[in-house]
């Protein structure tokens, strides 16, 4: 599947193009198809987003998982510090990167 | 230290303003992001993984007690409190929102700090020697110079949009600890016949071209620097390659014209440069180093030290030097303590230690290229106390220029540009060598781990460096050896194929354990690689 993601244009925050909005959660992610070129154009035009790509990732048993470690890190946070992950009461939530 | 006057205040003042007045444009839509790039970048500003990321110049690595303080306060009320000391020195928040920006720089300008050319094609923050004005092998204090420079370089109108970063970093001492010949240009402060000048070397440099500087010139007169620094700037600026930034940097220009063409061609514009004028008045250079000049220290003080408790002689021997005043000594500070993140302090610690800088230090500290701290100032009564104090908060390791001592960039946790995670790596390694004595048995030897082919974490210094790659998806990692960034600088190399994060835990042992073996008396590890070479530890690697 195609996910889309990118930045907060304000927070900073990593967000996920949930089919009708952002979403902080990687699980919420929408299958773009081949929109994703055109909504990321249309959501940084609003001002929604800022940085924003289509990547590869896949429907696991966990939920989406993005095809690269670096956007498994984007949508977790660092490894090395579980408390400011999206998991932080998960200390092994680092594996799910790997 | 140096202290603004009024005119320095209000230019970064002023920049403020202007880029709060670019933030409000940005987040209002009159500024595209492909418009508002350059600018946030000019004021330290990126977007990394997780966030904006914010870079605050600390002009040579000295910060008095209220700047650490106001670094604590950013971080707590701002960040998710703490922040990360660099290798250039500076000072890193990684969750940044855009909407704070300016009021972060509001705040950092109260306490004469800022973000200004942390970032982009420009003179970056200069670097200096972390001991700068207390290390007894320094001809003068180099931080004058340092400081002239950050003058002549913020907003140079001609060398603000270079071909790429560059970046300048002063000593004065035989010692280099700041891989002074791993910058674009770098100086080393010199006396000839009584007189100080600078031996200047230019086209050092890491990233995936790494460079040791050549010399250039063996002797600029200390009134010319900034002269001849505009003729080498110029020569770069007006040939370096705008055309491919990997081959941008002044390293590349200098390896592809020649050493020798370059001097030539420097020399002609120096020769130009030293009709115009551009030489600073001896009142400015003078003002300036009144700043530098060294405190009140106390006299007739005790070099005795009670070394009863073996924990704290442990750490005297380790993190306590030589300071140049009877009485006293520079205190390291270990940002490294087992399975901690290299280079990152709390909020809390960061208070605490400009507490300890202000209480003990002569309100001064400095944040060294190996992202650690120093007190420079600390009367040698008061080092249990200060061993104390960072005992409580989690900062008393010693391992200064141990194996545990590591330089890591962020990696991939944190950094867009990464491959891999250096920060998990330099945990596993400090586990693996976390024994006292052991660490104390391999000695001085010095690991850098970097994320990628850029080089934040100057593997290619390392005398055990890492380098992080992608290999199709999967993290993996590159071993080199032999590099250095002292005063015998020199490139590492790869020892082979790469290995998997445990695995290059493993082969560091193997590599340790040969030094062990082969080393003679007196040698550190780096002696033992160079007088054995790389086939015996290949062989010890692989096989």
């Amino acid at each position: 599947m195609k996910i889309l993601t990118g930045n907060d244009l304000s927070s900073g925050d990593v967000i996920w193009w949930a089919g009708d909005g952002w979403s902080r959660q990687v699980g919420d992610s929408a299958d773009v198809g081949d929109r994703g070129d055109d909504l990321a154009r249309a959501e940084e035009a609003a001002l929604r987003v800022v940085g924003a790509y289509v990547i590869d990732a896949t429907i696991t048993d966990d939920g989406v998982r993005p095809a690269h470690i670096k956007d498994r890190i984007r949508a977790l946070g660092p490894t090395v510090r579980p408390d400011l992950t999206l998991k932080p009461n998960d200390a092994d939530a680092g594996n799910w990167v790997i | 230290m140096y202290r603004y006057d009024s005119y320095d205040q209000s230019i970064v003042d002023a920049r403020v303003e202007e880029f709060r007045d670019q933030t409000q444009r940005r987040l209002s839509g009159a500024l595209t992001e492909d418009q508002f790039k350059p600018l946030r970048l000019m004021n330290g500003l990126y977007l990394q993984l997780h966030a904006y990321m914010l870079r605050v110049a600390i002009p040579y690595g000295t910060l008095s007690g209220k700047q650490m303080r106001k670094l604590g306060e950013i971080a707590a009320k701002y960040d998710r409190g703490y922040g990360h000391f660099t290798t250039r020195q500076n000072l890193q928040y990684n969750w940044i929102k855009l909407a704070d920006a300016p009021d972060i720089l509001a705040e950092l300008a109260t306490v004469e700090m800022h973000a200004i050319q942390t970032s982009g094609n420009c003179i970056r923050n200069i670097s200096s020697d972390q001991y700068a004005g207390v290390s007894a092998d320094e001809i003068a204090d180099p931080r004058p110079w340092a400081e002239l420079l950050r003058q002549w370089s913020s907003f140079h109108p001609e060398f603000t949009y270079l071909p790429r970063k560059f970046k300048i970093c002063v000593i004065a001492s035989d010692d280099d600890r700041a891989a002074m010949r791993l910058h674009d240009i770098g100086l080393k402060l010199v006396s000839k016949d009584g007189v100080i000048g600078a031996e200047v070397y230019a086209g050092g440099g890491m990233g995936r071209t790494p460079m040791v500087a050549p010399l250039i010139r063996d002797f600029v007169p200390e009134e010319e620097i900034i002269s001849y620094l505009e003729a080498c700037l110029r020569v770069y600026n007006r040939y370096g390659r705008r055309d491919n930034k990997y081959k941008a940097r002044i390293k590349i220009l200098v390896h592809e014209i020649g050493v020798e063409e370059y001097k030539r061609q420097v020399e002609e514009e120096y020769a130009h440069m030293r009709t115009l004028g551009l030489n600073p008045p001896v009142e400015e250079l003078d003002r300036i180093r009144a700043f530098f000049a060294p405190p009140a220290y106390e006299t007739d003080l005790s070099d005795a030290i009670d070394r009863a408790d073996p924990a704290f002689a442990l750490w005297v021997d380790r993190q306590v030097v030589a300071h140049k005043a009877p009485g006293y000594a520079i205190v390291n500070i270990s940002l490294k303590p087992l399975d901690g993140i290299p280079g990152d302090a709390s909020a809390e610690q960061i208070a605490r230690i400009a507490d300890l800088a202000e209480r003990y230090s002569l309100d001064e500290l400095r944040v060294t290229h190996v992202q650690n701290l120093v007190l420079p100032h600390v009367k040698k009564a008061d080092l249990p106390a200060i061993w104390q104090a960072l005992e409580e908060i989690g900062l008393a390791e010693a391992n200064l220029d141990l194996i545990t001592d590591i330089i890591a960039c962020p990696g991939l946790d944190y950094c867009a540009l990464a491959n891999a995670r250096s920060i998990p790596l330099a945990q596993k390694i400090a586990q693996r060598f976390a024994e006292a004595e052991r660490q104390a048995e391999l000695g001085e030897l010095k690991v850098k781990i970097s994320g990628c082919i850029n080089a934040c974490g100057h593997h290619h210094a390392g005398h055990i460096g890492i380098l992080g790659v992608d290999r199709r998806g999967v993290e993996n990692f590159q071993l080199s050896l032999g590099g250095s960034g002292a005063e015998d600088a020199s490139l590492g190399q790869i020892t082979g194929p790469g290995f998997s994060e445990d695995g290059v835990v493993d082969a560091i042992e193997k590599v340790t354990d040969l030094y062990l073996a082969e080393r003679e008396s007196g040698e550190r590890f780096l002696d033992t690689y160079r007088r054995i070479g790389m086939k015996p530890f290949k062989e010890a690697i692989y096989g």
